[in-house]
């Protein structure tokens, strides 16, 4: 608070003049092949007297940027954060203080050069327009600004609703790591060996393929005729293919793995999560692009204890939080309410064990939803698998290779596995007032919800359900997913759960006599 | 232990409502496979049981559904909850507090205005749990409407 403090609060400010130097380059990257089209253009077109489509280009751009910052100013009153933009079309959005849910501060090695961050503003609306972003701020105005933005809205919270007790903050950076901050997790460098077991290698590697193809593609030159490419093509071609399928199994695991390490190192150097006395979380992390983000206590509702089969295989797990305000934890790893990367199981349990301060629903076990949920599980993997079968069948009765029925035979065993590790994931429980639910195999997942923080029910029941006498219970809530799920549970069972759940809501409809399905 | 229907039915009216509007779906079905029957020069045999599976299906949908719908479909207002049920084949419950509801609206398409009905949606914080009761008479959703907004109004807190 000591930079704020001295200045006056109300007084609009600029964005760091420096920002003119990150945003041109930015977006001249962004813009690379929109330019070399242009160019491109201006030499097809006449005899190159449209050469300066390309120079025009970037001027614009550098001239966006130089109108951007000239435009934009934003201010923090007692009461608002108020964010000013635009030439023609002003825009001023307002964000009461107290609703600032959250304060990313962001810095990708460009802005760390220039000793820059990026500040977002989260205030947990939907409406997409109403999140604030300022780009660019220096590194001390940014962590200044988050400072004072957590500092306020818990005061405003908590403490004094009223403006006057706000000057009479003590003094004392409250976000920075310091005396009343309680280490929570911290990065240890083995955990990087968990990285090829997720997704996120395998996408890298997509990508990179893809952009490379797309490279190639904008400069008009087919990958056949690189020499390296045309070096490996070649040799394909002459070896046997079983010969192939190993090489290119083998590149493949490499690739992904080269990259998912890269990829880990890259987002979670120098991970640390902390408890900050005040009541929020903090995560700073990051290798090149830093990132510090803030959850406030009273925002998180609960948990995601996420365990892919992959991870699963190495005894690895990954957590995130169920907040308000937040964007989704859909992104696997990369969304804001990450709480710990890939780290060995227990001490993912430990570490969500102590954000709950309750380790009871992190290790509670599980109710399992019965035979009949099995069966459910069983019957819809194998006619899958049998469909694939009966396809493959009727391609081969019409010319197909023989392999094409093995592979999908193949399918019904690895089917039937599945199945049973699905139906042994599937469960749910009422622990120290939160409810506990856990599905998937493939992308298995622990749900730990607070029950104050459920808003509704969902109880859904298909034709086949029905029959099985089984419901899918989901409780919805303001929080994360929005939606989370008891799956295929007995329907006595998902409602004496869910009246445990929230007492008193269901309790008005329940009766003893069983009413007539239709 | 069981979770009883909901007290109300909606209008009857909602039966020819639920039939009306299924029948472009349909109606594009057939127009489908008319293209088919003016272009295609042989599978003769093919064309007339396709189109004759088509008017069957379409029959039994427009005859059964509507009505398996209409016995499914209800809703209920006390003064802690808010209480619907929906569907045919899949049939979803769907139960929120009143103290959490954040908005009351009220929506008559043109289809629902040629049968004088409206729908009324109740949402609460989540994305993932807006109530709606379809096919309600026009009276009955407005007096609905009025009720819930004077329970709400009573409620406080944000409602997350």
């Amino acid at each position: 608070m000591s930079v704020t403090g001295t200045e006056p609060d109300a007084t609009w400010r600029r964005l760091s003049a420096r920002m003119l130097l990150v945003h041109p380059v930015r977006e001249l990257g962004r813009f690379v092949p929109a330019l070399v089209g242009l160019v491109v253009a201006g030499r097809a077109v006449g005899d190159g007297q449209f050469w300066w489509f390309g120079p025009l280009g970037v001027v614009g751009i550098i001239g966006l940027s130089v109108l951007r910052w000239a435009t934009t100013r934003y201010r923090i009153t007692p009461e608002q954060v108020q964010l000013r933009t635009g030439l023609l079309q002003r825009k001023t959005i307002a964000t009461p203080a107290d609703r600032v849910r959250s304060v990313d501060v962001t810095a990708s090695p460009l802005h760390r050069l220039l000793g820059l961050a990026k500040v977002d503003i989260g205030t947990g609306s939907h409406d997409p327009g109403s999140g604030m972003s300022l780009d660019s701020l220096t590194a001390a105005e940014a962590a200044a600004l988050r400072a004072e933005l957590l500092h306020r809205s818990a005061v405003v919270t908590f403490d004094a609703p009223d403006a006057v007790t706000l000057g009479a903050v003590p003094a004392g950076d409250p976000v920075t790591p310091g005396g009343h901050d309680i280490e929570l997790a911290r990065l240890d460098p083995r955990w990087v060996r968990f990285a090829p077991f997720t997704m996120s290698g395998v996408l890298g590697a997509a990508a990179i393929l893809g952009i490379g193809s797309r490279l190639f593609d904008q400069l008009g030159v087919s990958a056949g005729d690189v020499g390296p490419v045309r070096g490996a093509l070649d040799h394909l071609e002459r070896t046997p293919i079983w010969l192939d399928v190993i090489e290119g199994l083998v590149v493949v695991v490499a690739l992904v793995t080269v990259l998912s390490i890269g990829g880990y190192v890259l987002s979670y150097w120098g991970f640390r999560l902390s408890r900050h006395a005040q009541g929020s979380l903090h995560i700073t992390r990051g290798l090149l692009t830093t990132r510090a983000t803030s959850i406030e206590e009273r925002r998180l509702r609960g948990l995601e204890l996420a365990e892919p089969l992959l991870l699963r295989a190495v005894h690895a797990a990954r957590l995130s939080g169920i907040t308000t305000g937040l964007r989704s934890s859909g992104a696997a790893g990369g969304g804001s309410s990450l709480l710990l990367p890939p780290a060995p199981r227990a001490v993912a349990w430990e570490v969500a064990g102590q954000i709950l301060r309750d380790a009871a629903p992190v290790v509670v076990p599980l109710t399992a939803h019965g035979p009949a949920a099995r069966r459910r599980r069983f019957v819809r993997a194998l006619l899958s698998a049998f469909v694939l079968v009966a396809a493959a069948a009727v391609a081969i009765s019409t010319g197909a290779p023989l392999w094409l029925g093995v592979a999908a035979i193949v399918t019904v065993p690895v089917s039937a596995m599945l199945a049973a590790d699905r139906y042994r994931s599937l469960g749910h429980a009422l622990s120290g007032n939160a409810l506990v639910t856990r599905q998937g195999s493939l992308g298995r997942r622990r749900d730990v919800l607070e029950c104050d923080g459920i808003i509704g029910w969902n109880l859904r029941q298909t034709f086949f359900q029905r029959r099985a006498g089984l419901a899918t219970l989901t409780a919805t809530t303001a929080a994360g997913r929005q939606r989370y799920a008891v799956t295929d549970v007995p329907l006595a069972m998902a409602l004496s759960l869910g009246n445990l759940a929230l007492p008193g809501l269901l309790g008005d409809f329940l009766t003893p006599a069983p009413s007539p399905r239709i | 232990m069981q979770l009883r229907d909901p007290a109300h039915l909606v209008s009857p009216r909602a039966v020819a409502f639920w039939t009306l509007r299924a029948v472009p779906g349909w109606f594009l079905v057939l127009v489908g496979q008319s293209i088919w029957w003016l272009g295609a020069q042989d599978l003769g045999g093919l064309r007339v049981a396709a189109l004759a599976l088509t008017v069957l299906f379409a029959t039994a949908h427009l005859i059964v559904m509507p009505r398996w719908r209409y016995r499914v479909h209800r809703w209920e207002v006390t003064h802690d909850a808010v209480y619907t049920q929906s569907g045919w084949l899949s049939q979803e419950r769907r139960i929120a507090p009143i103290s959490r509801v954040q908005t009351v609206d009220i929506a008559r398409g043109p289809i629902e205005q040629l049968f004088s009905l409206a729908n009324v949606t109740v949402t609460t914080a989540s994305a993932a749990g807006p109530l709606r009761i379809q096919g309600l008479d026009r009276a009955t959703a407005e007096s609905l409407v009025a009720e819930l907004t004077e329970v709400t109004s009573h409620s406080e807190g944000d409602a997350t």
